[in-house]
């Protein structure tokens, strides 16, 4: 398939899965980084930005974003905090956690009681755990979350850490 | 500890301008046709310096390039986050045969009973159940399946 003369069906649609192929290896460091895409792919500037624009509606595309690698930053403790909060209370702490400027992360997930009773579940970096454990300390004062038993579990060390199938950010 | 720690390269360096941009870009790109033109004015740098400071931080290995962030679940996929507990001395053997599984996207030891944490993406939701399943019969351990229910946004990934 020439790049200048793209597979379109009737409608004079592009296929799409090339530049699908073409995003995952990240957008190019230049001033019209959609045109360079479109070339390659055989279709217009427009018609890039469109589908990017529909994707991200669509909500199969959160944000064209870049992951910071906190590790290059010296951002070496990582702590995933959990939390038991009573299921008519986990929506609102877990808005209120996630609007933390320190929390990076903030998901509900399903409880694995007995021996797992925690149901809610945040990410907090720093460069020292003393300092990640004196932030975590400071929101559960302003935020009242004395009487709800939480775990901090430090990361020791990243056994596997490839994007898998498409690019995701750091999962708790 | 481990050896790796010993030979660690020095953690990078950011001035203000680069804590700008970088906290800037996790927001995401703007589709127009001169995105880093219209994040430059925002910052009130020039292009080109945002273009070269971008090269730097990419070359430095802080950031990752510029991708689609995707939502696995609308893309028909199936994701979770599980654990194991896994006896001290049998660790390195058990994380061998996790990391085995091409399912298996992230892979955390964590301080705690259950000290094996990882991320499984799969191409449809249903895999997921037979992907845990195998890896309870590679390891003879059962897994802790703890799939996400709700997200709760944050504004910025990481502040810097």
């Amino acid at each position: 398939m020439s790049l200048t003369s793209p597979h379109r069906d009737t409608h004079g649609e592009v296929d799409p899965q090339r530049l699908r192929a073409l995003l995952e290896g990240g957008l190019p460091l230049t001033e019209r980084p959609w045109q360079a895409l479109a070339e390659q792919c055989g279709m217009s500037e427009a018609e890039v930005l469109a589908w990017v624009e529909r994707w991200q509606r669509e909500g199969l595309i959160k944000r064209m974003g870049l992951v910071v690698r906190h590790h290059a930053l010296g951002i070496r403790a990582n702590a995933m905090v959990v939390w038991d909060l009573p299921d008519a209370a986990v929506a609102e702490v877990g808005r209120r956690l996630a609007a933390e400027p320190a929390v990076t992360l903030c998901y509900r997930r399903r409880r694995c009681s007995p021996e797992w009773p925690y149901n809610l579940f945040c990410m907090i970096h720093g460069t020292r755990r003393e300092r990640v454990l004196a932030v975590l300390g400071d929101i559960i004062e302003r935020q009242e979350l004395q009487d709800i038993p939480h775990r901090v579990l430090f990361s020791l060390k990243a056994y596997k850490q490839c994007g898998g199938r498409y690019t995701r950010e750091d999962q708790p | 500890m481990n050896v790796a720690r010993a030979h660690r390269p020095e953690p990078a360096e950011l001035d203000a301008a680069d804590r700008r941009i970088v906290n800037r870009l996790q927001e995401g790109l703007p589709l127009v046709p001169s995105p880093y033109a219209a994040v430059a004015a925002e910052l009130s740098l020039s292009e080109g310096e945002l273009l070269y400071r971008l090269e730097r931080l990419l070359e430095a290995g802080v950031l990752s390039r510029f991708g689609p962030m995707y939502h696995a679940e609308r893309l028909g996929g199936g994701l979770t986050l599980a654990a194991l507990e896994v006896p001290e001395d049998d660790f390195e053997r058990v994380a061998e045969k996790v990391n085995a599984f091409p399912e298996v996207a992230h892979n955390y030891r964590r301080e705690h009973r259950l000290n094996m944490w990882f991320v499984l993406a799969t191409e449809t939701p249903q895999r997921i159940a037979e992907v845990i399943e195998a890896i309870e019969a590679a390891t003879g351990l059962a897994v802790f399946n703890m799939p996400k229910q709700e997200e709760f946004h944050v504004r910025l990934h990481l502040p810097v």
